[in-house]
């Protein structure tokens, strides 16, 4: 069973066991535009919480993604590389930047559940 | 997200309210709140530009007549040669002209475009140094002529292959028009000036009109099926493509004409040598740069990846270590080409098409080539 948490810098995790599957929320894909780069972290690299880990780029500008929580990158979504609208389209699901194993359950403790993220873009 | 302006300073064009119900993301621009995109977003805006017609909202932008005291424009054109380095004496009536305002360093104030409407001139101006334009010529050509800014007409541009077409319905003239032609016309009824030019690269219009008859005619442009609204953002992408600058990122008080790759722009009348040579401020400065060359030149450049290098990125000769040698000055995604274009300045030796390079993106030495521009092949109708 999954549980998904979001980040008031718009990222959501979608919590499998100690295994944090990270992506930009729908209404992160909105704000950007069209997507036309997305620069993954490199699979065995091991993030602070709240540093950059990922870029998104629009035709117009480009964004950084921070690690919502500590923990090292086990696996990065290549398919962003081929098709980068991925995270316009399916922001949610199929467009996931990266996995990380979670090195301190006690950080998902300060990110919102979906209702509270709901009212945080509100 | 990014941080707005206060948006009550923010002024409106005539076309505001239109922006708004078509759903336009307004953002602030050069003091006015302006959309960046509409629902269909950049990329779909850009490319319909390119494939049909886009309608911008430019009306931002400066538009001043340069009327001369005489009645004769020859005098009006002779007055503006003292503040430009180009040929206006030469500009036909019916005919437009690119141009620069140049300061006595011979860097560039702003650039223009100049038509010539039979008894006077018409300067279109950017929005950021509209103020400072007029300034300009009421300072130094009010012996002469009166400056009139039209701050009550707007300015549509109507873009991309089917501009013709659409234009045509409401405008018998437009077809009849080539590339840079201007004069009066109506266009459905309506009393506008209207040239045939742009900002895209694409063949196109722009049409100056009558605050009041804006958004009417802005309308009845959109409800053609092949017309669809454009922002600023796809505005941006599309003129980058077209290796166009933009003032205050490609072109500056900091470059000359020559530095700026716009010697093409500078008419041999002007140049030394020429029937009237010099005569505008800095005019030492670029001609010294036309006859001995600059050091330092604007070029096109190519990326081999996908990551946009955009403004402000450092350029380097090698893949490591050395002095910058370079600074992107614009730089995006170029839905066209589906690929990250950029322009920026790199040493006169390192100029030359083809040479290899490299920009610095986020610590990382990112392989790019110098290319001619435009990116994407203009359109326009000689």
């Amino acid at each position: 069973m999954t549980t998904t948490l979001y980040t008031s810098d718009h990222e959501w995790l979608a919590i499998d066991g100690d295994v944090a599957t990270v992506g930009i929320t729908d209404y992160a894909q909105s704000q950007l535009g069209d997507v036309v780069f997305v620069e993954l972290p490199k699979v065995g690299r091991t993030l602070k919480k709240a540093e950059a880990a990922a870029v998104v780029e629009s035709v117009k500008a480009a964004s950084d993604v921070y690690a919502p929580i500590s923990g090292e990158v086990l696996e990065t979504n290549d398919a962003l590389a081929a098709e980068p609208a991925l995270v316009n389209s399916d922001a949610q699901s199929k467009a996931w930047f990266f996995k990380m194993k979670i090195a301190d359950k006690s950080e998902l403790g300060g990110l919102m559940d979906e209702a509270a993220y709901k009212a945080h873009t509100a | 997200m990014s941080v707005r302006d206060d948006k009550d300073s923010l002024e409106r064009t005539p076309l505001y309210d239109l922006h708004v119900s078509l759903g336009g993301k307004m953002v602030p621009f050069a003091g006015y709140d302006m959309p960046v995109q509409y629902p269909a977003g950049v990329l779909k805006e850009h490319l319909h530009t390119r494939t049909s017609a886009g309608l911008f909202d430019v009306s931002h932008m400066g538009q001043i007549r340069v009327l001369p005291k005489s009645g004769k424009v020859e005098d009006a054109a002779r007055a503006l040669e003292r503040l430009v380095p180009q040929d206006i004496v030469a500009i036909a009536p019916g005919r437009q002209r690119y141009a620069q305002f140049t300061n006595e360093a011979g860097g560039i104030l702003d650039d223009l475009m100049v038509a010539n409407f039979g008894d006077h001139l018409f300067l279109v101006v950017n929005a950021a140094c509209k103020a400072e334009d007029e300034a300009h010529l009421r300072a130094n050509l009010s012996d002469t002529c009166i400056i009139d800014s039209l701050a009550d007409r707007a300015l549509i541009a109507l873009q991309g292959p089917k501009a013709e077409s659409a234009l045509a319905k409401l405008c018998a003239a437009a077809p009849t028009m080539k590339f840079m032609d201007a004069g009066a016309h109506e266009v459905a009824g309506i009393k506008c000036l209207v040239s045939r030019s742009g900002y895209t690269g694409e063949d196109g219009f722009e049409i100056s009109v009558p605050a009041a008859d804006a958004e009417r005619l802005a309308k009845m442009l959109l409800e053609n099926p092949d017309v669809m609204p454009v922002g600023l953002g796809a505005r941006d992408s599309l003129r980058l493509e077209a290796g166009l600058c933009l003032y205050g990122h490609d072109i500056d008080t900091e470059t000359t004409p020559v530095e700026a790759a716009l010697e093409w722009s500078v008419q041999k009348s002007r140049r030394t040598g020429g029937a009237r040579a010099g005569g505008c401020p800095g005019a030492e400065k670029i001609l010294a740069h036309f006859d001995h060359g600059a050091s330092r030149r604007r070029v096109g450049l190519r990326a081999e990846g996908r990551a946009p290098v955009r403004e402000g990125a450092l350029l380097f000769a090698d893949s490591e270590g050395g002095e910058a040698i370079g600074k992107v000055t614009s730089g995006g995604f170029g839905p066209s080409l589906n690929a990250p274009v950029a322009m920026g300045y790199v040493p006169t030796a390192l100029s030359a098409f083809g040479t290899k390079l490299f920009a610095e993106v986020r610590g990382q030495r990112l392989p790019l080539t110098v290319a001619a521009m435009p990116f994407v092949k203009n359109t326009y109708k000689r």
